[in-house]
């Protein structure tokens, strides 16, 4: 009885051990071209050397959930591993024909339609996964748009932690105080993924949200 | 009789409706079936202003069910979503008024959905007191 309880200690001690060095899943939302990929890049790049994915103008770049493992990030002498999942962005309608203004052939348009429908589901699936989000948003936009709402209320009911940022901080439309008073109950960080501005600060909030 | 083609006057303006659904008509209705109906109103080229809000996983299942059927339902290009909720400002009286209303009818009442499908509605334009509607013309 007496070796039983001891090994049962000994297991929970060491799975607790093996979990807490399992990789924070960090997840990358919000509606398409925010700058999600862009900002997952920028910390791939400062951490790794290589980034998750390709950014491109033209709407639902990101069709597939890309990942990188094993992303250790480094603030103030503090270090977490984190597996980084940057998300397609969540639309609630797609038109191929909104591709077209890009110079894109019929047959492209429909196709990166069909697929980008596959990624908004694909996305709303990986809610349930993550340990931890952040949800970007274009600071030069409306930030009352029902899919951040949507995104958020989600998170809130799987008791998942929210980060904000107001990416495009550099574009002088950005308005981040739009954003802190429609979603007052969370820290907001602007920040410009592009060119890497205020990325500490958002560290800072990130080593916070996920302690 | 004949049976007609779902989303077959999609994307037609002339001849749009505008359905008003009180909450009681989803209040005992399962996700599924909530999400169904409000699907097929929206399918049948109307706006739907419903009484209340969804829940969050079923707002976001209906966008998942939204994405799942373009492509597959003619003229579907997807929806245009917006929630004005009306409890967050106001007096103690004001927010136990509608905190009882709200748990007498098992919803949120005192929201408003407004969903329409995204080859007549162009645009929602949301901000926390009002929502503007922009059609496509």
């Amino acid at each position: 009885m007496v070796i039983k309880v001891f090994k049962n200690f000994i297991k929970s001690i060491f799975s607790k051990m093996f979990k807490s060095k399992e990789d924070i899943k960090l997840g990358f939302y919000g509606p398409p071209s925010v700058g999600k990929t862009s900002l997952a890049n920028r910390i791939c790049k400062d951490f790794t050397g290589e980034e998750i994915g390709k950014v491109s103008k033209i709407p639902h770049e990101t069709r597939k959930v890309g990942f990188k493992e094993k992303v250790e990030i480094e603030y103030k002498g503090k270090k977490l591993m984190f597996k980084l999942v940057d998300t397609p962005g969540i639309a609630t309608k797609i038109d191929y024909e909104d591709f077209l203004k890009y110079n894109m052939k019929k047959k492209d348009a429909k196709k990166r339609a069909k697929e980008a429908t596959q990624g908004v589901i694909e996305s709303i699936k990986w809610l349930d996964d993550m340990d931890a989000v952040v949800i970007v948003l274009d600071a030069t936009e409306n930030p009352y748009n029902q899919v951040n709402i949507t995104i958020i209320g989600n998170l809130v009911a799987r008791k998942i932690p929210v980060l904000i940022v107001a990416n495009k901080t550099d574009l002088k439309k950005a308005d981040i105080k739009k954003i802190e008073s429609a979603f007052p109950e969370y820290e907001v960080i602007g920040l410009s993924a592009k060119y890497g501005e205020n990325l500490e600060e958002f560290y800072e909030s990130l080593f916070k949200l996920v302690k | 009789m004949k049976k007609r083609k779902r989303g077959k006057d999609l994307g037609r303006i002339k001849g749009f409706s505008i359905q008003f659904l009180p909450y009681s008509e989803i209040k005992d209705l399962d996700s599924d079936e909530r999400i169904k109906k409000i699907l097929s109103i929206v399918l049948g080229n109307n706006i739907l202003i419903l009484q209340g809000k969804l829940k969050a996983d079923e707002e976001a299942r209906l966008i998942g069910d939204t994405m799942a059927m373009i492509g597959h339902v003619a003229n579907f290009k997807g929806i245009e979503l917006a929630v004005i909720t009306g409890n967050d400002e106001g007096n103690i009286y004001d927010k136990m008024k509608f905190g009882m209303a709200n748990f007498l009818t098992g919803g949120n009442v005192n929201a408003i959905t407004i969903i329409g499908p995204a080859s007549i509605v162009k645009e929602m334009k949301r901000n926390p007191k009002k929502i503007e509607l922009l059609l496509n013309g």
